[in-house]
Parts: structure tokens; sequence; C-alpha cells
């Protein structure tokens, strides 16, 4: 599994935004392996959800060079889980995670029995037939995730897909997650607040500067799969892992609040 | 094993919706004795206070007269026919004014060009209010029952317009970017993005339509017209016939509730994830 999938070079991107040039990111060189799980943490405003947009083709890089290895034509090469709500309100649950399915034409007797697979997965089978305001936030957010699975895309984006959850919520469906990931093993990139999923979840973590964000630093995570969350979070290696991690996290978001002290208003 | 843990959120979800804090101060509901009590003794006061002699019977006549004149209305057979009249007019002028409203709303909101091209035009002629234009619609089309019919039309074309624009225009952005994400075509976007997307909005548009068109009937059967609910009212008026008049003040209250509660039922059934 060592086929280059995402190769990045000297990406950027601005934004002009009432006549001024605002920069997102600048200077990202960065390469993902095909099957590989990457998280990229840094402070909020560093550009980390601009940088999924232009890796998911939302957004042009304004200057820098992307190639993306499409292995089978035949299969959609992303999906993407959005940072905020984006389950649409009016679909059932069934129909949201078709979506994808439904907008390639897959026939409806496979469609349905995909669907079905996920819906199993995501432990959501008996509101199969719900709208999403008859759901719970992590409820929709397990849609939302199971929507991008079941499109069986070559690479996954997921922008804080979590966050909104809480503490217990978070905990099953990280598990939740783990389970799919390491049965289907798709490239992987996850953006996220919190070192402590990046590390349970991920191969690789890439750490973003303050804004305008490049990054600045890069951790392998070695725990061996398939993962226990329990287990690595006992561990004194999580334990030193995680303090490295957020100190340098937290000199940068620092940064970004000092910076953000000083914008004339 | 994770089936059993996560079933307690689906629990703690529908609790939560069961019994939601209804009780909390102006969430309050009111007791069924004050409801229907408070309308009943109006009524009744009302009675009491004309048979008293203490209001004038001319003006305001007594519940039970009103009552007595709308059963000879209703036998008669002429309550029926204004309503059949004003009814067709209503439901003629609504869907020539909506059907349009609809294709010029989704033109504006889907093609750029379209919208600089109609959007002002549109602007500077809703504000007018479309009564004003009556007697220019009778000049034109005479007193039959185009001018009555034409004005609906345009009542109800404007607020159903600009909804339905305003609908497509105001399509989150964030549901726009999983369309394209998922790969949707210009067709696919449309049918499964944009008008469900747009409909809560078109249909606020459409209950403000049939509000106008209620209104506007009433006034232009007042003016130019022989039959129908307006008219009746100014029939009443001209020959002082106050217990006519308050029969059609019922006939409209009842008109109101009716048409109010089948768009509700139909909006329901049309966009049925709007709790
Ligand atoms: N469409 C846009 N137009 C103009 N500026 C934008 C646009 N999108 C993002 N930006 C700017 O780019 C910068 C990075 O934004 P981005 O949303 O990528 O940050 P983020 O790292 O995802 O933040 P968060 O962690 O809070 O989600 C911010 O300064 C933001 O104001
Ligand atoms: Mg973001």
């Amino acid at each position: 599994m060592q086929v280059e999938k995402i190769r990045i070079e000297q990406l950027r991107k601005q934004f002009v935004k009432k006549n001024k040039m605002v920069e997102a990111f600048h200077s990202i060189s960065l390469q993902i392996k095909d099957g590989e799980f990457v998280s990229i943490v840094g402070p909020s405003g560093c550009g980390k959800t601009t940088l999924l947009r232009v890796i998911a083709g939302l957004e042009l890089p304004t200057s820098g060079t992307m190639h993306i290895q499409h292995h089978d034509s035949n299969q959609p090469l992303n999906a993407m889980v959005f940072q905020e709500h984006s389950i649409f309100p009016w679909m059932t649950v069934r129909e949201n995670i078709a979506y994808g399915l439904t907008m390639r034409k897959v026939p409806p007797s496979i469609k349905k029995s995909i669907v079905d697979h996920y819906l199993l997965k995501i432990n959501m089978v008996n509101f199969a037939e719900s709208y999403p305001h008859q759901l719970s936030g992590g409820m929709k957010q397990r849609v939302s995730v199971a929507r991008a699975f079941a499109n069986d895309p070559e690479i996954l984006l997921m922008d804080e897909p979590f966050t909104a959850l809480d503490e217990q919520n978070r905990l099953l469906i990280q598990q939740e997650l783990l389970k799919i990931w390491e049965e289907n093993q798709k490239t992987v990139v996850f953006i996220t607040h919190s070192i402590e999923e990046a590390i349970l979840l991920s191969d690789r973590i890439i750490m973003m500067s303050a804004h305008p964000g490049t990054l600045i630093a890069e951790y392998e995570i070695p725990f061996p799969r398939p993962r226990k969350i329990e287990e690595i979070r006992s561990s004194t290696f999580y334990k030193n892992m995680f303090n490295e991690i957020w100190m340098q996290l937290k000199e940068e978001v620092e940064k970004s609040r000092s910076m953000e002290g000083m914008l004339p208003i | 094993m994770i089936a059993s843990k996560v079933a307690p959120i689906s629990e703690r979800t529908s609790e939560s919706t069961v019994n939601r804090n209804n009780d909390w101060y102006f969430r309050k509901p009111v007791s069924s004795k004050i409801k229907y009590g408070i309308p009943v003794s109006l009524i009744l006061g009302w009675e009491l206070v004309v048979s008293l002699s203490i209001l004038d019977s001319r003006y305001l006549p007594a519940p039970s007269h009103i009552f007595q004149a709308l059963l000879v209305a209703v036998s008669s057979g002429q309550l029926l026919a204004d309503m059949q009249i004003s009814l067709y007019r209503i439901l003629t002028g609504f869907i020539l004014g909506a059907a349009p409203g609809l294709v010029v709303g989704l033109l504006i909101g889907f093609i750029p060009f379209m919208r600089m091209f109609i959007q002002p035009i549109l602007l500077a002629i809703r504000p007018i209010p479309k009564l004003a234009l009556l007697p220019l619609l009778i000049i034109v089309m005479g007193i039959g029952e185009a001018s009555k019919i034409t004005l609906i039309m345009l009542g109800v074309f404007f607020p159903v317009a600009i909804n339905s624009a305003s609908g497509v225009l105001n399509l989150h952005q964030q549901y726009i970017d999983v369309a394209r994400n998922y790969g949707a075509s210009k067709y696919q976007f449309i049918k499964t993005v944009a008008i469900p997307g747009s409909l809560p909005t078109l249909c606020a548009g459409i209950k403000i339509g049939f509000a106008d068109a209620l209104l506007l009937i009433v006034a232009a059967e007042m003016i130019g017209a022989n039959s129908g609910i307006g008219y009746r009212v100014w029939m009443a008026y001209s020959i002082f016939d106050m217990r006519m008049m308050f029969v059609s003040f019922i006939m409209m209250a009842g008109l109101g509730i009716a048409s109010t509660m089948i768009i509700r039922f139909m909006e329901k059934r049309l966009i049925p994830w709007n709790k």
C-alpha cells in the first residue's frame, strides 16, 4: 500500500474579499499514500476547510499543483463529509444515504442493498424512513458519514464530522468509523480539532500553522490495527504523543489568538 | 455490541420530542374552558346587550337575528350562489396568477440573465397596491369577469414569483456543494435540491397570494359586480340591511378558515419534512 494517491506541491489559495486578498493557506506540499488515514489539525481559521475543498474539487487553487490518482473511473473519486449539517432535510435517511448512488444511476436493487448495509453499520435501520428533523445531532452526523461511504469513493474527505457531538456519542461513532474504515481501507483526509481523535484514528497527523496556514509538523502514529480506542487511550505512548502534539498546537493557537487581537476592526 | 450501546440515543431523542417542555410560561396550554368559554360568553353578552336595548339593534343586530338571516340565506340558495361565484373568481385568478408567477420566479432564480432583466421590473411594480389598478382594469376590460379575475391574478402573481425566486436564490450553499461533490447533473440538481429546497419559501408565497386574493375579490366585487360576497356586503350597505351584512362577514370568515385549512393540509402533504 505504498502507492501515492494524492500529491500536492506548493499549493496556495487566496480569496478576494472586499477588494482585499485573504490568504487561506500557502506553500503546502504533501503526499498521501493510497489507503492512508491522514488527519489535519490546526487553529481555527488556518485554512483546513479550504484545503479540503480544494482537494475535493469544489474550489480551485490560486497556484501550485495537485495530482490525484483516479484508479477506477467507474468509481467516484472523492466524497466529502461536511463540517456543518449537510444532509438534505427533504430526504429520508434512506434517500440521503443513497444520494451519491442515485446521482450515479445505480440500479435500485443494488442501491437498496448498499443502503441497507450502511443502515445496519450506523445502527439506524429503524430510522430508514425518518426525516432528519426527527433525528438527534449524532444520528444526522452518522447519516452524513454513511452517505459518503455508500458512494464508495476512492478518497474520503471529512471536515470535523464529530465536533458537534457529546463525548459519549463521539466515542461510539469513532469506534464505528474505525470499524468501517478498517474494512475498506480507503484513503481518508480527516480534519479535526481534537488531538485525541486524530491520534486514535490516523496513520499520520499533519499540523497547520496559524492563519495564513501552512504545514509545520507531521507525526506518524504507529499503533497497530485494528485499534481499540480504550487500549490506546490508556497507553503511556499515547499520553506522550498527545502532550508533544498539544505543546506545539498550543503555540499556534496562541499565535492565532494574538493575531485576532491585532486585527483592526 | 455497539448496537446496544447506541440505542439510548434514539430513546432520548424521542422522549425529548414527546415530552417537550410545553408548560413553561407563555407555552402553557390554555384550558379548553377558557378557549371556548370566552367566545361563547361574548356572543351571549352581545345578545343580552342588544335585547336590553343598550345597543341599537338597527346598527348591531342580535346574534339570534343574524343566525335567522343566515338560515334564510342558506335555504334560499343565495349564500351558496354568492360563494360559488366568488370562489370561481378567486380560483381562476389564483391559478392564472400562480402558474406564471412560479415560472417567472424560477427563471429569475436559475438564470442570471433573467434575474438581471426581470427582477428590476418586478421590484418596481410590486409596491403598487394591486387594488389601485382596479379602475384601470375596469376601463380597459369593462365591468365583467375579466377585470376581477385579472386583478386577483396580479395580486397572486407577485408574491408567488418573488418567493419562488428567493427560495431558489437562498438555497443553503452547503446543499449546493453536496450536490456538486456527489456529481449531480444540472437536471438532477434542480430535481433533488433546488426544487425541494425552495418549496417551503414557495408555499409561504402561495399563502400570501391566497390571502391577498380574498382581500382583492371582496374589494373588486364591491365596486363592479352584481354577485359575490363583496357585492353582498355593498348591497347590504346600500339598503341598510345589517343582518345581511353580518351574514356576509360570517361567510368571509368561513371562506378564510376553510382555505387556510386546505392550504395547510396540502402543505403537509407536499412538504412532509417540515415539522
Ligand atoms: N469563500 C471565502 N471567501 C473569502 N474568504 C474565505 C472564504 N472561505 C474561507 N475564507 C477565509 O480563509 C481562511 C481559512 O478558512 P477555513 O474555513 O479554511 O478555516 P478552517 O481552518 O477550516 O477554520 P475552522 O477550524 O474554524 O473550521 C479564513 O480566514 C476565512 O476567513
Ligand atoms: Mg473549517
